[in-house]
Protein backbone atom coordinates (compact mmCIF):
# COMPACT_ATOMS: atom_id res chain seq x y z
CA UNK A 1 0.00 0.00 0.00
CA UNK A 2 1.17 3.53 -0.72
CA UNK A 3 1.69 5.61 2.39
CA UNK A 4 -0.51 8.56 1.41
CA UNK A 5 -3.42 6.12 1.68
CA UNK A 6 -2.80 6.02 5.46
CA UNK A 7 -4.03 9.61 5.45
CA UNK A 8 -6.89 9.37 2.96
CA UNK A 9 -8.24 6.24 4.69
CA UNK A 10 -8.10 7.78 8.16
CA UNK A 11 -9.75 10.93 6.79
CA UNK A 12 -12.58 8.80 5.42
CA UNK A 13 -13.03 6.84 8.62
CA UNK A 14 -12.50 9.63 11.16
CA UNK A 15 -12.97 12.99 9.40
CA UNK A 16 -13.63 14.98 12.57
CA UNK A 17 -11.09 13.28 14.83
CA UNK A 18 -8.02 15.30 15.82
CA UNK A 19 -5.07 14.08 13.79
CA UNK A 20 -2.37 16.54 14.74
CA UNK A 21 -1.67 18.99 17.55
CA UNK A 22 1.40 21.20 17.07
CA UNK A 23 1.62 24.25 19.33
CA UNK A 24 -1.51 26.34 18.62
CA UNK A 25 -2.40 24.28 15.50
CA UNK A 26 -5.01 21.51 15.76
CA UNK A 27 -5.96 19.67 12.57
CA UNK A 28 -8.75 17.12 12.14
CA UNK A 29 -8.13 14.25 9.74
CA UNK A 30 -10.41 15.94 7.17
CA UNK A 31 -8.41 19.19 7.43
CA UNK A 32 -5.05 17.42 7.38
CA UNK A 33 -6.02 15.44 4.28
CA UNK A 34 -7.53 18.43 2.47
CA UNK A 35 -4.50 20.66 3.10
CA UNK A 36 -2.03 17.94 2.11
CA UNK A 37 -4.04 17.34 -1.08
CA UNK A 38 -4.02 21.06 -1.89
CA UNK A 39 -0.28 21.30 -1.25
CA UNK A 40 0.29 18.22 -3.44
CA UNK A 41 -1.57 19.85 -6.32
CA UNK A 42 0.51 23.01 -5.80
CA UNK A 43 3.71 20.92 -5.90
CA UNK A 44 2.61 19.40 -9.19
CA UNK A 45 2.01 22.95 -10.39
CA UNK A 46 5.64 23.72 -9.48
CA UNK A 47 6.76 20.86 -11.71
CA UNK A 48 7.01 18.00 -9.18
CA UNK A 49 6.41 14.66 -10.92
CA UNK A 50 6.36 11.00 -9.96
CA UNK A 51 9.63 9.81 -8.35
CA UNK A 52 11.08 13.33 -8.12
CA UNK A 53 12.79 14.14 -4.84
CA UNK A 54 11.48 16.93 -2.60
CA UNK A 55 13.31 18.05 0.56
CA UNK A 56 11.33 18.88 3.69
CA UNK A 57 13.60 21.22 5.68
CA UNK A 58 11.70 21.98 8.88
CA UNK A 59 11.61 21.17 12.55
CA UNK A 60 8.59 19.66 14.30
CA UNK A 61 5.82 21.93 13.04
CA UNK A 62 2.44 21.09 11.52
CA UNK A 63 3.63 22.19 8.07
CA UNK A 64 6.27 19.44 8.11
CA UNK A 65 3.56 16.78 8.53
CA UNK A 66 1.53 18.36 5.73
CA UNK A 67 4.59 18.58 3.49
CA UNK A 68 5.51 14.91 3.94
CA UNK A 69 2.06 13.67 2.93
CA UNK A 70 1.76 16.26 0.15
CA UNK A 71 4.99 15.05 -1.47
CA UNK A 72 3.70 11.47 -1.40
CA UNK A 73 0.30 12.50 -2.77
CA UNK A 74 2.12 14.20 -5.65
CA UNK A 75 3.79 10.86 -6.41
CA UNK A 76 7.23 12.08 -5.37
CA UNK A 77 9.81 10.98 -2.78
CA UNK A 78 10.32 13.09 0.35
CA UNK A 79 13.59 13.57 2.15
CA UNK A 80 13.32 15.05 5.66
CA UNK A 81 16.28 17.28 6.54
CA UNK A 82 17.19 18.21 10.12
CA UNK A 83 16.44 21.92 10.59
CA UNK A 84 19.86 22.57 12.14
CA UNK A 85 21.61 21.44 8.94
CA UNK A 86 24.00 24.10 7.62
CA UNK A 87 24.25 25.28 4.01
CA UNK A 88 27.38 23.25 3.08
CA UNK A 89 25.83 19.95 3.99
CA UNK A 90 22.45 20.86 2.52
CA UNK A 91 24.24 21.72 -0.72
CA UNK A 92 25.84 18.26 -0.63
CA UNK A 93 22.41 16.61 -0.23
CA UNK A 94 21.01 18.75 -3.06
CA UNK A 95 23.89 17.73 -5.30
CA UNK A 96 23.42 14.11 -4.32
CA UNK A 97 19.68 13.61 -4.87
CA UNK A 98 18.90 16.61 -7.18
CA UNK A 99 15.54 17.59 -5.70
CA UNK A 100 12.98 19.40 -7.83
CA UNK A 101 11.69 21.39 -4.87
CA UNK A 102 12.52 22.29 -1.28
CA UNK A 103 9.82 22.95 1.29
CA UNK A 104 11.45 25.03 4.02
CA UNK A 105 10.45 26.50 7.35
CA UNK A 106 10.72 30.26 7.31
CA UNK A 107 13.51 30.53 9.88
CA UNK A 108 15.83 28.26 7.88
CA UNK A 109 14.87 29.57 4.43
CA UNK A 110 18.11 31.64 4.19
CA UNK A 111 20.12 28.43 4.64
CA UNK A 112 18.13 26.83 1.81
CA UNK A 113 18.68 29.84 -0.44
CA UNK A 114 22.43 29.70 0.22
CA UNK A 115 22.56 25.95 -0.44
CA UNK A 116 20.52 26.17 -3.66
CA UNK A 117 23.00 28.79 -4.89
CA UNK A 118 21.06 29.70 -7.99
CA UNK A 119 20.50 26.11 -9.16
CA UNK A 120 17.07 25.69 -10.68
CA UNK A 121 14.63 24.30 -8.16
CA UNK A 122 11.44 25.48 -6.50
CA UNK A 123 11.61 26.81 -2.94
CA UNK A 124 8.35 27.07 -1.01
CA UNK A 125 8.63 28.68 2.43
CA UNK A 126 6.15 28.32 5.30
CA UNK A 127 4.35 31.43 6.51
CA UNK A 128 4.64 33.22 3.16
CA UNK A 129 1.68 34.20 0.92
CA UNK A 130 2.93 31.57 -1.55
CA UNK A 131 2.64 28.88 1.12
CA UNK A 132 -0.85 30.03 2.15
CA UNK A 133 -1.92 29.92 -1.50
CA UNK A 134 -0.39 26.46 -1.94
CA UNK A 135 -2.32 24.90 0.96
CA UNK A 136 -5.53 26.44 -0.43
CA UNK A 137 -5.01 25.20 -4.01
CA UNK A 138 -8.31 24.08 -5.52
CA UNK A 139 -7.07 22.37 -8.69
CA UNK A 140 -7.17 18.59 -8.28
CA UNK A 141 -4.11 16.35 -8.11
CA UNK A 142 -3.09 14.94 -11.48
CA UNK A 143 -3.01 11.12 -11.23
CA UNK A 144 0.67 10.18 -11.07
CA UNK A 145 0.44 6.42 -11.61
CA UNK A 146 2.75 5.61 -8.71
CA UNK A 147 2.78 2.15 -7.10
CA UNK A 148 3.98 0.95 -3.73
CA UNK A 149 7.42 -0.18 -4.83
CA UNK A 150 8.24 3.41 -5.79
CA UNK A 151 10.52 5.25 -3.38
CA UNK A 152 8.54 6.90 -0.61
CA UNK A 153 11.46 8.48 1.18
CA UNK A 154 15.14 9.09 1.24
CA UNK A 155 16.56 9.54 4.74
CA UNK A 156 20.11 10.80 4.99
CA UNK A 157 22.21 9.13 7.64
CA UNK A 158 25.81 9.65 8.75
CA UNK A 159 28.30 7.39 7.07
CA UNK A 160 31.69 6.40 8.39
CA UNK A 161 33.28 8.02 5.32
CA UNK A 162 32.01 11.36 6.60
CA UNK A 163 29.51 11.91 3.78
CA UNK A 164 25.82 11.36 4.47
CA UNK A 165 24.12 8.54 2.58
CA UNK A 166 20.49 8.53 1.44
CA UNK A 167 18.65 5.44 2.71
CA UNK A 168 16.08 4.44 0.06
CA UNK A 169 12.75 3.22 1.37
CA UNK A 170 9.82 2.22 -0.80
CA UNK A 171 6.23 2.74 0.27
CA UNK A 172 6.08 -1.01 0.79
CA UNK A 173 9.10 -0.89 3.15
CA UNK A 174 7.42 1.82 5.23
CA UNK A 175 4.11 -0.02 5.22
CA UNK A 176 5.81 -3.20 6.48
CA UNK A 177 7.78 -1.43 9.21
CA UNK A 178 4.83 0.59 10.49
CA UNK A 179 2.57 -2.50 10.43
CA UNK A 180 5.09 -4.48 12.46
CA UNK A 181 5.71 -1.78 15.06
CA UNK A 182 2.08 -0.82 15.60
CA UNK A 183 1.33 -4.54 16.05
CA UNK A 184 3.74 -5.14 18.93
CA UNK A 185 3.04 -1.80 20.59
CA UNK A 186 -0.67 -2.65 20.21
CA UNK A 187 -1.47 0.84 18.93
CA UNK A 188 -5.13 1.67 18.47
CA UNK A 189 -7.22 4.52 17.10
CA UNK A 190 -7.49 5.79 20.68
CA UNK A 191 -3.77 6.39 21.11
CA UNK A 192 -2.53 9.94 21.61
CA UNK A 193 1.21 10.00 21.01
CA UNK A 194 3.50 12.81 22.12
CA UNK A 195 6.57 13.09 19.93
CA UNK A 196 9.59 15.34 20.52
CA UNK A 197 12.01 13.37 18.31
CA UNK A 198 12.80 15.30 15.12
CA UNK A 199 10.71 14.33 12.09
CA UNK A 200 14.02 14.26 10.22
CA UNK A 201 15.02 11.28 12.39
CA UNK A 202 13.20 8.05 11.51
CA UNK A 203 12.09 7.50 15.12
CA UNK A 204 10.21 10.82 15.11
CA UNK A 205 9.04 10.43 11.51
CA UNK A 206 7.46 7.04 12.21
CA UNK A 207 5.46 8.50 15.10
CA UNK A 208 3.69 10.61 12.47
CA UNK A 209 3.35 7.80 9.93
CA UNK A 210 2.07 5.29 12.50
CA UNK A 211 -0.36 7.73 14.14
CA UNK A 212 -1.87 8.50 10.72
CA UNK A 213 -1.95 4.81 9.81
CA UNK A 214 -3.98 4.04 12.96
CA UNK A 215 -6.16 7.15 12.86
CA UNK A 216 -4.62 8.08 16.23
CA UNK A 217 -3.62 11.57 17.40
CA UNK A 218 -0.08 12.96 17.26
CA UNK A 219 1.05 15.76 19.56
CA UNK A 220 4.15 17.27 17.98
CA UNK A 221 6.68 19.14 20.13
CA UNK A 222 10.02 20.44 18.95
CA UNK A 223 12.11 20.32 22.09
CA UNK A 224 12.49 18.46 25.37
CA UNK A 225 14.29 21.38 27.00
CA UNK A 226 11.33 21.99 29.32
CA UNK A 227 10.14 18.57 30.56
CA UNK A 228 7.70 20.12 33.05
CA UNK A 229 5.93 21.91 30.17
CA UNK A 230 5.88 18.72 28.06
CA UNK A 231 4.27 16.82 30.92
CA UNK A 232 1.72 19.59 31.37
CA UNK A 233 0.80 19.09 27.69
CA UNK A 234 0.69 15.33 28.21
CA UNK A 235 -1.81 15.72 31.05
CA UNK A 236 -3.91 18.21 29.08
CA UNK A 237 -4.06 16.06 25.94
CA UNK A 238 -4.38 12.76 27.87
CA UNK A 239 -1.37 11.31 26.09
CA UNK A 240 -1.13 7.49 25.95
CA UNK A 241 2.19 6.94 24.14
CA UNK A 242 5.57 8.55 24.80
CA UNK A 243 8.60 7.67 22.64
CA UNK A 244 11.89 8.34 24.45
CA UNK A 245 15.59 8.27 23.71
CA UNK A 246 18.02 7.55 26.59
CA UNK A 247 19.03 11.22 26.88
CA UNK A 248 15.44 12.16 27.64
CA UNK A 249 15.16 9.37 30.20
CA UNK A 250 18.36 10.58 31.88
CA UNK A 251 16.91 14.09 32.08
CA UNK A 252 13.67 12.87 33.65
CA UNK A 253 15.56 10.77 36.17
CA UNK A 254 17.62 13.81 37.18
CA UNK A 255 14.53 15.76 38.18
CA UNK A 256 14.18 16.44 41.88
CA UNK A 257 10.41 16.80 42.01
CA UNK A 258 8.86 13.88 40.16
CA UNK A 259 5.29 14.90 40.98
CA UNK A 260 5.38 17.00 37.80
CA UNK A 261 5.71 13.74 35.84
CA UNK A 262 2.34 12.29 36.83
CA UNK A 263 0.39 11.33 33.69
CA UNK A 264 -2.41 8.90 34.46
CA UNK A 265 -3.36 8.33 30.83
CA UNK A 266 0.10 7.07 29.81
CA UNK A 267 -0.17 3.51 28.43
CA UNK A 268 3.31 2.94 26.99
CA UNK A 269 6.83 4.33 26.74
CA UNK A 270 9.27 3.28 24.03
CA UNK A 271 13.04 3.61 23.95
CA UNK A 272 15.40 3.30 21.03
CA UNK A 273 18.49 4.93 19.48
CA UNK A 274 20.71 3.52 22.22
CA UNK A 275 20.23 1.09 25.06
CA UNK A 276 18.85 2.33 28.37
CA UNK A 277 21.07 1.45 31.32
CA UNK A 278 19.30 -1.25 33.37
CA UNK A 279 19.14 1.06 36.36
CA UNK A 280 17.28 3.63 34.25
CA UNK A 281 14.84 0.97 33.10
CA UNK A 282 13.97 0.10 36.70
CA UNK A 283 13.65 3.74 37.74
CA UNK A 284 11.47 4.59 34.74
CA UNK A 285 9.16 1.72 35.59
CA UNK A 286 8.90 2.96 39.17
CA UNK A 287 8.20 6.48 37.93
CA UNK A 288 5.51 5.39 35.45
CA UNK A 289 4.04 2.24 37.03
CA UNK A 290 0.95 2.20 34.79
CA UNK A 291 2.96 2.41 31.54
CA UNK A 292 4.42 -0.52 29.61
CA UNK A 293 8.07 0.00 28.64
CA UNK A 294 9.37 -1.19 25.28
CA UNK A 295 13.15 -1.46 24.85
CA UNK A 296 13.90 -1.49 21.15
CA UNK A 297 16.81 -1.43 18.74
CA UNK A 298 17.06 -0.45 15.11
CA UNK A 299 18.86 1.51 12.44
CA UNK A 300 17.61 3.75 9.66
CA UNK A 301 18.49 1.09 7.06
CA UNK A 302 15.55 -1.07 8.17
CA UNK A 303 13.85 1.26 10.63
CA UNK A 304 13.57 -1.24 13.48
CA UNK A 305 15.17 -4.63 14.16
CA UNK A 306 14.16 -5.87 17.58
CA UNK A 307 12.00 -5.19 20.63
CA UNK A 308 11.91 -6.73 24.07
CA UNK A 309 8.43 -8.06 24.90
CA UNK A 310 7.62 -6.14 28.11
CA UNK A 311 6.92 -9.34 30.05
CA UNK A 312 10.64 -10.16 29.67
CA UNK A 313 11.88 -6.96 31.36
CA UNK A 314 12.23 -8.55 34.80
CA UNK A 315 14.20 -11.49 33.45
CA UNK A 316 16.53 -9.78 30.95
CA UNK A 317 16.42 -6.01 31.20
CA UNK A 318 19.76 -5.78 29.38
CA UNK A 319 18.40 -7.39 26.21
CA UNK A 320 16.90 -5.56 23.23
CA UNK A 321 14.81 -8.65 22.64
CA UNK A 322 13.77 -10.51 19.56
CA UNK A 323 13.03 -9.70 15.92
CA UNK A 324 9.97 -7.52 15.39
CA UNK A 325 6.95 -9.29 13.82
CA UNK A 326 7.45 -10.60 10.26
CA UNK A 327 11.21 -10.17 10.29
CA UNK A 328 14.24 -12.29 11.16
CA UNK A 329 17.28 -11.23 13.16
CA UNK A 330 20.35 -13.41 13.68
CA UNK A 331 23.97 -13.07 14.71
CA UNK A 332 26.47 -13.99 11.99
CA UNK A 333 30.22 -14.47 11.63
CA UNK A 334 32.41 -12.68 9.07
CA UNK A 335 31.22 -15.09 6.35
CA UNK A 336 27.57 -14.34 7.11
CA UNK A 337 26.99 -17.75 8.75
CA UNK A 338 24.83 -17.83 11.89
CA UNK A 339 26.85 -18.35 15.09
CA UNK A 340 25.97 -20.28 18.26
CA UNK A 341 24.34 -18.71 21.31
CA UNK A 342 26.74 -16.60 23.35
CA UNK A 343 29.10 -15.96 20.43
CA UNK A 344 29.56 -12.34 19.38
CA UNK A 345 28.98 -11.51 15.73
CA UNK A 346 27.28 -9.03 13.45
CA UNK A 347 23.51 -8.69 13.61
CA UNK A 348 21.83 -9.52 10.30
CA UNK A 349 18.26 -8.52 9.46
CA UNK A 350 15.93 -10.07 6.92
CA UNK A 351 12.49 -8.70 6.22
CA UNK A 352 10.16 -6.57 4.11
CA UNK A 353 11.32 -3.37 5.83
CA UNK A 354 14.97 -3.59 4.73
CA UNK A 355 16.05 -0.63 2.59
CA UNK A 356 16.63 -0.79 -1.16
CA UNK A 357 20.17 0.56 -0.67
CA UNK A 358 21.88 3.95 -0.48
CA UNK A 359 20.96 6.49 -3.14
CA UNK A 360 23.46 6.33 -6.02
CA UNK A 361 26.06 4.70 -3.81
CA UNK A 362 26.52 1.08 -4.94
CA UNK A 363 29.78 0.63 -3.00
CA UNK A 364 28.22 1.55 0.36
CA UNK A 365 25.10 -0.45 -0.52
CA UNK A 366 27.17 -3.57 -1.26
CA UNK A 367 28.75 -3.34 2.19
CA UNK A 368 25.40 -3.44 3.99
CA UNK A 369 23.19 -5.51 1.64
CA UNK A 370 24.83 -8.87 1.03
CA UNK A 371 23.72 -12.40 0.21
CA UNK A 372 22.34 -14.17 3.25
CA UNK A 373 21.39 -17.76 3.91
CA UNK A 374 19.43 -17.82 0.66
CA UNK A 375 21.60 -17.23 -2.37
CA UNK A 376 18.72 -15.50 -4.19
CA UNK A 377 18.32 -12.61 -1.79
CA UNK A 378 20.24 -9.89 -0.01
CA UNK A 379 19.95 -9.23 3.69
CA UNK A 380 21.02 -6.31 5.87
CA UNK A 381 24.35 -6.50 7.70
CA UNK A 382 23.82 -3.91 10.42
CA UNK A 383 27.45 -3.24 11.34
CA UNK A 384 26.45 -3.74 14.98
CA UNK A 385 27.89 -6.49 17.16
CA UNK A 386 25.50 -8.67 19.16
CA UNK A 387 25.19 -12.01 20.88
CA UNK A 388 22.11 -14.07 21.66
CA UNK A 389 21.35 -15.88 24.94
CA UNK A 390 20.27 -19.53 25.02
CA UNK A 391 16.66 -18.56 24.37
CA UNK A 392 17.52 -16.35 21.41
CA UNK A 393 17.21 -12.95 23.08
CA UNK A 394 19.65 -10.46 21.63
CA UNK A 395 22.18 -8.25 23.41
CA UNK A 396 23.94 -5.24 21.88
CA UNK A 397 27.73 -5.28 22.31
CA UNK A 398 29.08 -2.40 20.22
CA UNK A 399 29.60 -1.05 16.74
CA UNK A 400 32.00 -2.40 14.13
CA UNK A 401 32.86 1.11 12.91
CA UNK A 402 33.69 4.25 14.88
CA UNK A 403 30.36 6.08 14.53
CA UNK A 404 29.52 8.00 17.72
CA UNK A 405 26.00 7.80 19.15
CA UNK A 406 25.14 11.00 20.99
CA UNK A 407 21.69 12.04 22.15
CA UNK A 408 20.42 9.14 20.06
CA UNK A 409 21.88 10.51 16.82
CA UNK A 410 24.76 9.15 14.79
CA UNK A 411 27.86 11.27 14.32
CA UNK A 412 30.62 10.31 11.90
CA UNK A 413 33.97 11.40 13.42
CA UNK A 414 35.30 12.07 9.91
CA UNK A 415 32.57 14.61 9.21
CA UNK A 416 33.52 16.59 12.33
CA UNK A 417 37.25 16.21 11.66
CA UNK A 418 36.82 17.61 8.14
CA UNK A 419 35.30 20.76 9.66
CA UNK A 420 38.10 21.01 12.25
CA UNK A 421 40.78 20.75 9.55
CA UNK A 422 39.13 23.66 7.74
CA UNK A 423 39.95 25.97 10.68
CA UNK A 424 43.22 27.83 10.11
CA UNK A 425 45.49 27.26 13.07
CA UNK A 426 44.51 23.59 13.46
CA UNK A 427 47.14 21.21 12.12
CA UNK A 428 45.69 17.89 13.21
CA UNK A 429 42.40 16.74 14.66
CA UNK A 430 40.78 13.53 15.80
CA UNK A 431 37.24 13.12 17.10
CA UNK A 432 36.12 10.46 19.55
CA UNK A 433 33.05 9.63 21.64
CA UNK A 434 33.49 9.80 25.42
CA UNK A 435 30.99 8.38 27.93
CA UNK A 436 28.44 10.94 29.14
CA UNK A 437 25.70 10.28 31.70
CA UNK A 438 23.06 12.25 29.77
CA UNK A 439 24.14 12.12 26.13
CA UNK A 440 25.26 8.49 26.13
CA UNK A 441 28.41 9.55 24.33
CA UNK A 442 29.67 13.12 24.03
CA UNK A 443 31.60 14.28 20.99
CA UNK A 444 35.15 15.24 21.95
CA UNK A 445 37.85 16.63 19.68
CA UNK A 446 41.58 16.39 20.29
CA UNK A 447 43.54 18.87 18.20
CA UNK A 448 47.05 20.09 17.54
CA UNK A 449 47.07 23.85 17.07
CA UNK A 450 49.76 25.67 15.15
CA UNK A 451 48.36 29.01 16.30
CA UNK A 452 48.60 29.35 20.11
CA UNK A 453 45.88 32.02 20.04
CA UNK A 454 43.19 29.48 19.04
CA UNK A 455 41.03 28.72 22.07
CA UNK A 456 38.48 26.00 22.86
CA UNK A 457 35.59 28.38 22.34
CA UNK A 458 36.97 29.47 18.94
CA UNK A 459 37.01 25.87 17.80
CA UNK A 460 33.50 25.13 19.09
CA UNK A 461 32.13 28.30 17.47
CA UNK A 462 33.72 27.35 14.16
CA UNK A 463 32.07 23.91 14.37
CA UNK A 464 28.68 25.29 15.47
CA UNK A 465 28.49 27.37 12.31
CA UNK A 466 29.10 24.38 10.06
CA UNK A 467 27.62 21.30 11.74
CA UNK A 468 24.22 20.22 12.99
CA UNK A 469 23.81 20.92 16.72
CA UNK A 470 24.32 17.35 17.87
CA UNK A 471 27.62 17.03 15.95
CA UNK A 472 29.32 20.02 17.58
CA UNK A 473 32.09 18.86 19.98
CA UNK A 474 31.29 19.43 23.63
CA UNK A 475 34.95 19.68 24.55
CA UNK A 476 38.25 20.38 22.79
CA UNK A 477 41.55 19.12 24.12
CA UNK A 478 44.78 20.68 22.86
CA UNK A 479 47.86 18.51 22.51
CA UNK A 480 51.29 18.86 20.96
CA UNK A 481 50.84 15.66 18.93
CA UNK A 482 48.23 12.99 18.21
CA UNK A 483 48.68 9.24 18.61
CA UNK A 484 49.57 7.63 15.27
CA UNK A 485 49.69 4.15 13.81
CA UNK A 486 52.96 2.62 12.58
CA UNK A 487 52.18 3.99 9.13
CA UNK A 488 51.88 7.51 10.51
CA UNK A 489 48.11 7.84 10.30
CA UNK A 490 46.28 9.56 13.14
CA UNK A 491 44.64 6.76 15.11
CA UNK A 492 41.16 7.32 16.48
CA UNK A 493 41.39 4.11 18.48
CA UNK A 494 44.68 5.10 20.15
CA UNK A 495 43.30 8.58 20.77
CA UNK A 496 40.27 7.12 22.54
CA UNK A 497 42.54 4.85 24.59
CA UNK A 498 44.71 7.80 25.58
CA UNK A 499 41.60 9.47 27.02
CA UNK A 500 40.64 6.41 29.04
CA UNK A 501 44.09 6.40 30.63
CA UNK A 502 43.87 9.95 31.90
CA UNK B 1 25.53 45.16 35.39
CA UNK B 2 21.82 44.43 35.09
CA UNK B 3 20.50 40.89 35.38
CA UNK B 4 19.51 40.90 31.70
CA UNK B 5 23.04 41.93 30.66
CA UNK B 6 24.60 39.21 32.76
CA UNK B 7 22.22 36.53 31.40
CA UNK B 8 22.91 37.75 27.87
CA UNK B 9 26.65 37.40 28.31
CA UNK B 10 26.19 33.88 29.72
CA UNK B 11 24.10 32.90 26.69
CA UNK B 12 26.49 34.48 24.19
CA UNK B 13 29.45 32.80 25.83
CA UNK B 14 27.92 29.34 26.26
CA UNK B 15 25.35 28.91 23.50
CA UNK B 16 26.69 31.24 20.81
CA UNK B 17 30.30 30.43 21.71
CA UNK B 18 31.22 34.08 21.92
CA UNK B 19 29.67 35.06 18.59
CA UNK B 20 28.57 38.63 19.34
CA UNK B 21 27.47 39.25 15.74
CA UNK B 22 24.27 37.24 16.37
CA UNK B 23 21.32 39.58 16.84
CA UNK B 24 19.75 38.34 20.03
CA UNK B 25 16.77 40.37 21.23
CA UNK B 26 15.72 40.22 24.89
CA UNK B 27 12.41 38.72 23.77
CA UNK B 28 13.81 36.13 21.31
CA UNK B 29 12.56 32.62 22.11
CA UNK B 30 15.69 30.61 22.86
CA UNK B 31 13.96 27.41 21.79
CA UNK B 32 12.57 28.80 18.52
CA UNK B 33 15.98 30.24 17.67
CA UNK B 34 17.55 26.82 18.41
CA UNK B 35 19.91 28.43 20.91
CA UNK B 36 19.36 26.00 23.76
CA UNK B 37 18.64 22.31 23.83
CA UNK B 38 17.79 20.09 26.74
CA UNK B 39 21.31 20.01 28.13
CA UNK B 40 21.70 23.75 27.55
CA UNK B 41 18.73 24.55 29.73
CA UNK B 42 20.24 22.56 32.59
CA UNK B 43 23.45 24.58 32.31
CA UNK B 44 21.42 27.79 32.31
CA UNK B 45 19.41 26.78 35.38
CA UNK B 46 22.57 25.78 37.28
CA UNK B 47 24.13 29.10 36.35
CA UNK B 48 21.13 31.07 37.62
CA UNK B 49 21.01 29.07 40.86
CA UNK B 50 24.72 29.54 41.51
CA UNK B 51 25.00 33.17 40.44
CA UNK B 52 21.88 34.49 42.15
CA UNK B 53 21.74 32.15 45.12
CA UNK B 54 18.22 30.95 44.46
CA UNK B 55 16.79 27.43 44.40
CA UNK B 56 14.72 26.59 41.33
CA UNK B 57 12.07 23.89 41.39
CA UNK B 58 11.61 21.54 38.42
CA UNK B 59 8.08 22.86 37.96
CA UNK B 60 9.51 26.37 37.48
CA UNK B 61 11.74 25.31 34.58
CA UNK B 62 9.14 26.18 31.95
CA UNK B 63 9.14 28.44 28.87
CA UNK B 64 7.31 31.21 30.78
CA UNK B 65 10.34 31.59 33.05
CA UNK B 66 13.29 30.57 30.88
CA UNK B 67 12.60 30.92 27.16
CA UNK B 68 14.07 34.42 26.66
CA UNK B 69 16.51 36.80 28.29
CA UNK B 70 13.63 39.04 29.37
CA UNK B 71 11.71 36.15 30.94
CA UNK B 72 14.76 34.85 32.80
CA UNK B 73 15.57 38.34 34.10
CA UNK B 74 12.02 38.86 35.27
CA UNK B 75 11.93 35.42 36.92
CA UNK B 76 15.11 36.25 38.85
CA UNK B 77 13.84 39.71 39.77
CA UNK B 78 10.65 38.06 41.04
CA UNK B 79 12.83 36.26 43.58
CA UNK B 80 13.86 39.58 45.09
CA UNK B 81 17.22 39.84 43.32
CA UNK B 82 17.78 43.30 41.86
CA UNK B 83 21.33 43.21 40.47
CA UNK B 84 23.66 40.78 38.84
CA UNK B 85 26.04 39.32 41.38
Amino acid sequence: MRIERFLSQSAQRFPDKTALIAGPVRLSYAQFDAQATALAAALQGLGVKRNDRVLVFMDNIAEAALAIFAVLKAGATFSPINSSTKADKLAYVIGNCRPVAILAQRKVAPVAVEAIAGNGMALLVTGTPEWEAAVATTTPIVPHGGIDVDLGMLIYTSGSTGRPKGVMMTHRNIDAASDSITTYIENTVDDIILNVAPLAFDYGLYQLLMAVRMGATLVLEKSFAFPAAIFETMRREKVTGFPLVPTMAAMLLQMRDTSTLDVRSLRYITNTAAALPEEHIQRLRALFPQATLYSMYGLTECKRCTYLPPAELDRRAGSVGIAIPNTEAYVADDDGEPVAHGVIGELVIRGPHVMQGYWENPAATAERLRPGRNAWEKVLFTGDLFYADSEGFLYFVGRKDDIIKTRGEKVAPKEVEAVLYALPGIAEAVVVGVPDPVLGQAVKAIVVATDPAVTEIDVIRHCAKRLEDFMVPRAIEFRTSLPKTDTGKVSRRLAAQSLELT
Amino acid sequence: MTIATEIRSFIVENFLFGDTSYELADETSLIEADLIDSTGILELVSHVEATYGIAIKDAEIVPDNFDSIARIASFIAGRGVSQAA
